[in-house]
């Protein structure tokens, strides 16, 4: 149990809603979301389909945790060839959604072709229906949320809806759900978009059954005590949040800093956590109002946040005095530190846009940086941007460019097409810091030599989600090592991105194991499941599932040849900080980690290691 | 001499007066250590989990071994976490 056994497979072409027995054999092979999906959909499409035309499909996966009472068991996954990267893509979220998709009685679905016209689907239990999204295409996710609560009468619906950007395919548009979550990186959004389907609205009255009630209870109430007595999810992260990493990752000298120029950005304490609990001085409010758990979670690191209304940025516009999801730091970084810009009140703003028109923050606030650089070199001008001045630092240059991103319109439509796509077409596309097309996130691989590989191998494009190593090199957790040396940190990776996968599979939140390891995690697992789920059956999981999305974007067209970094990181040294002088150390860390993995010296997973693995 | 004191998240309160977006300069002896300083400002030691100083890493152990030099700066934060 824990697992439903039933899929739901829609086809958008035909109109056609069909319903499956989950494969179980699967379920055993790769536990679920990001594991079972992948396989679903590697089973189902050509690795080199186009990604936004019908023959893409995109499933919406739960783990056998989701919807039950594990702590943070409220995720959900998007699993779909991804436009920005043309590699595999999965998207994960937290929020209510995903819950309550399970809570109607699926484990899955599996999304197909394309509408004739714009549509939204609503599950309520046993009833699927698609209607027409004509009245709410082109709008904001948002109004959309709205409209369907108020259409159908029922404000308990949760709803996952892409706003104009994912309908205009902006590259990185997200899925929105619960006005404030996202499935948000790889450019799920217009995945969606292309499929004409602008929202799910789910509403389930169905429990999650689990295997062994008594243990499941007792292993799910031993995990929450782990994670209140440990002072990082306990009490750390409720209270400041992710944005306490803003002053410690700058500290570091491992902050990237106006497109990577730097490492250290001078405004870091004005963006950071601290900040947002401090009174503003134009108001004497904070930015700060409060935390927020998604479903299930003890931890609470969601920020709630309200904007001076004298702000510039909101002055007259009484639809954005409200409280809604605030800066988190991988927002408040690609916003701020990257594009140079120190005001707290404007990143909100364009935050509360990305919600709202559904964009994943970091490769917008990524893409403005390397458009500043562009701007910075004279290579765009104001003839380009339609005016606005890109410079460095302007926040009014970067709220026009989030409200014209948002629609796709004007210079927008060029920042949509993502950073490496940009540069490219005007001449640089080294300036594009990105890995198979994805924007990096909030950690300069100068300063924390680990995450350079992290970003170099990662099958979904530059992430730090996929083994955050930063956790071992500069927080400590689960063992202090050092953030400059490349010693070990093959094996470390491998480590991270393997566990990762597992419990990216499971439904629960990565940020348990700040607190958890998967000796906390197997006993809840196995609770719930048929199986013998151990930390090391966990274990080869995650790694036969990383070897499995490595094998998708070879079949893809990519090579060992794209496990690679920027220039700028292998051969502009650290201005400043710890890192001074120093690059990152790839080439020394590469051939190790592809011997770790049984790889050949190019990156091809052997047939021993496919074998071993059962892929 | 001077040294730059910083103390981020529930630290904060352990702040001079003085201190501006978490951080203060402070005069301290020469010679002075860096669980010294800590001790100093009667910052908890059993909350300074991340201690860096000049921006690197000093596990509790090396603590009392680093000797600070004039403009050094010594930052601290307790558990803390993101991503």
């Amino acid at each position: 149990m824990g697992w439903h056994r039933k899929i739901l497979r829609i086809n958008l072409s035909k109109g056609t809603v069909d319903v499956e027995p989950l494969n179980m054999e699967w379920a055993q092979q790769y536990l679920g979301q990001r594991g079972l999906a992948s396989k679903y959909l590697i089973n189902e499409i050509d690795p080199k389909v186009d990604p936004l035309s019908p023959d893409n499909k995109m499933i919406f996966a739960t783990g056998p945790l989701t919807g039950t009472a594990a702590s943070t068991g409220g995720r959900y996954s998007v699993i779909t060839k991804g436009p920005l990267t043309n590699a595999i893509a999965c998207s994960n979220s937290g929020g209510y959604w995903g819950a309550e998709f399970k809570f109607a009685g699926w484990d899955m679905l599996i999304l197909e072709g394309k509408a004739e016209k714009p549509v939204y689907l609503t599950i309520m239990d046993d009833k699927v229906e698609l209607h027409d999204a004509s009245e709410i295409w082109g709008t904001t996710v948002w109004h959309t949320d709205d409209w369907i609560k108020t259409k159908h009468q029922d404000p308990m619906m949760h709803i996952a809806a892409i706003g104009v950007s994912g309908e205009k395919e902006v590259l990185y548009s997200a899925i929105v759900n619960d006005l404030h979550r996202a499935a948000g990186r790889s450019g799920v959004g217009a995945v969606m978009g292309s499929k004409n389907l602008k929202a799910i609205a789910v509403r389930g009255t169905q429990g999650v059954a689990v295997k062994d009630g008594k243990t499941f209870l007792k292993a799910t109430m031993d995990g929450k005590k782990v994670l209140a007595e440990n002072a990082v999810t306990g009490q750390g992260l409720p209270t400041y949040g992710t944005q306490v990493l803003m002053n410690v990752i700058n500290e570091a000298g491992a902050m990237p800093t106006r497109n990577h120029r730097d490492v250290q950005f001078e405004g870091s304490h004005d963006i950071s956590a601290e900040a947002m609990h401090e009174p503003r001085k134009t108001d004497g409010k904070k930015n700060l109002l409060t935390n927020q758990a998604c479903f299930g979670c003890t931890i609470a690191c969601g920020r709630i946040s309200k904007i001076d209304e004298n702000h510039f940025s909101v002055k007259n516009k009484p639809e954005y005095w409200h409280a809604s999801g605030g800066l988190e730091y991988e927002a408040a970084w690609a916003l701020g530190s990257n594009t140079g810009i120190d005001d707290l009140e404007a990143l909100t703003y364009v935050n509360f846009i990305c919600n709202e028109q559904g964009m994943d923050p970091i490769s917008f606030g990524a893409t403005v940086s390397a458009a500043m650089e562009l701007y910075d070199l004279g290579l765009l001008t104001t003839e380009h941007t339609g005016g606005i001045e890109l410079k460095f630092g302007s926040a009014e240059a970067l709220v026009k460019c989030v409200e014209l991103t948002g629609k796709a319109e004007g210079f927008g439509k060029e920042l949509g097409m993502g950073s490496l796509r940009l540069c490219t077409k005007y001449g640089r596309p080294d300036l594009s810091m990105t890995v198979k097309g994805q924007e990096f996130p909030a950690y300069d691989s100068r300063g924390i030599q680990g995450m350079g590989l992290t970003y170099a191998t990662s099958n979904r494009g530059a992430c730090h989600l996929r083994s955050y190593t930063v956790s071992s090199e500069i927080l400590g957790i689960p063992e202090k090592t050092d953030p400059l040396a490349t010693e070990g940190k093959p094996a470390l990776v491998k480590a991270f991105q393997d566990a990762t996968a597992a419990v990216d599979s499971a439904g629960i939140c990565v940020f348990t194991t700040f607190a958890w390891t998967l000796e906390d995690i197997a006993p809840q697992v196995d609770a719930a499941c048929e199986g013998g789920w151990t930390p090391d059956r966990m274990m080869e999981v995650g790694e036969r599932i990383w070897n499995m999305e490595r094998m998708f974007n070879m079949q893809a067209g990519f090579t060992g040849k794209d496990d690679n970094l920027p220039p700028r990181l292998l051969s502009e040294p650290a201005k400043t900080g710890p890192a001074e002088g120093r690059v990152n150390g790839l080439e020394k860390m590469l051939p190790e980690y592809y011997q770790l993995r049984g790889w050949t010296a190019d990156g091809v997973p052997t047939n021993e290691t496919l074998s071993r693995l059962a892929v | 001499m001077d040294v730059t004191l910083k103390l981020y998240a529930s630290l904060g309160t352990y702040l001079p007066d003085h201190a501006h977006k978490n951080e203060a300069v402070v005069s301290v002896d020469d010679g002075i250590n860096v669980e010294a300083l800590i001790d100093q400002y009667q910052v908890p030691r059993k909350e300074c989990h991340l201690v860096l100083v000049n921006g690197v890493f000093k596990a509790p152990g090396q603590r009392s071994q680093t000797v600070l030099k004039a403009g050094d700066a010594v930052a601290v934060w307790p558990p803390v976490a993101g991503g």
